[in-house]
């Protein structure tokens, strides 16, 4: 999967917990979930979880601490699916 | 060698003290069944409940608001408790509901007691969502939904 696919799959999970469409169009991997695009804390947890289900991977607590950006959430999955 | 463990799992009564509320906003009296997947718990409101004085006019009927929050405080609150196995400790944390879906079906009137029935959706880095339903003592359906909610340490 390249990078471009796994960005269009992240939008497509982070889209109906996204508060701020206009951030959600203008999307960069500098985006950030909570300052950005006004996702709450809570609703992180789903868009782990449907990460999880996506790629087939899981997220620990380490992980997920870091997924608060766009650039981080990419890393941390190609780097699941690498030990994968 | 016989070792002593500390008690992981709670006692139902236990949870009630644990709780983070009092009253007058304290909705939970027993807990029935609690186990990882479920909790069931019920309320019986108070004929002199602070909020019937004004819902509504000279008409006493308990607040969607309330029936939520007496939902949350037994799916979400009680049930968190349980699942955070011991590591809750009040000193340390709070609990916010994170989000709720509901329906409601039939009026609750002051007197009225209340089952509240919850199945866990998922319980994930401290956020607890479940499937929700409150029942009155005819076994009739009084509202149905979803709630979600997070504990944190302050």
């Amino acid at each position: 999967m390249n990078k471009e696919e796994l960005l269009s799959k992240l939008k497509t999970i982070i889209a109906p917990y996204v508060q701020n469409q206009e951030a959600l169009k203008n999307l960069t991997e500098n985006t950030d979930f909570i300052k950005d695009l006004e996702i709450n804390s809570a609703n992180l947890v789903d868009v782990i979880l449907d990460v999880e289900d996506e790629f087939d991977i899981e997220i620990d607590n380490e992980a997920m601490e870091k997924m608060l950006t766009v650039k981080a959430s990419i890393e941390v999955i190609e780097n699941k699916l690498a030990i994968k | 060698m016989v070792v002593h463990f500390k008690s992981r799992v709670l006692k139902k009564e236990d949870i009630i003290q644990k709780l983070p509320y009092s009253k007058p906003f304290l909705f939970v009296d027993e807990i029935i069944e609690i186990d990882e997947d479920h909790i069931k718990g019920s309320y019986t409101f108070l004929s002199d409940e602070y909020f019937y004085n004004g819902h509504f006019k000279d008409n006493p009927i308990t607040p969607g608001v309330i029936l939520t929050e007496c939902m949350a405080q037994i799916g979400l609150a009680c049930f968190g408790i349980y699942l955070l196995k011991g590591k809750w400790d009040q000193g340390e944390w709070s609990v916010a509901m994170t989000s709720n879906e509901m329906n409601f079906n039939k009026p609750v009137f002051p007197e009225e007691k209340v089952m509240v029935v919850a199945d866990k959706v998922y319980f994930r880095f401290n956020k607890l969502k479940c499937n929700v339903s409150m029942y009155n003592t005819d076994h009739i359906l009084v509202a149905k939904g979803i709630v979600a909610g997070i504990a944190f340490q302050k």
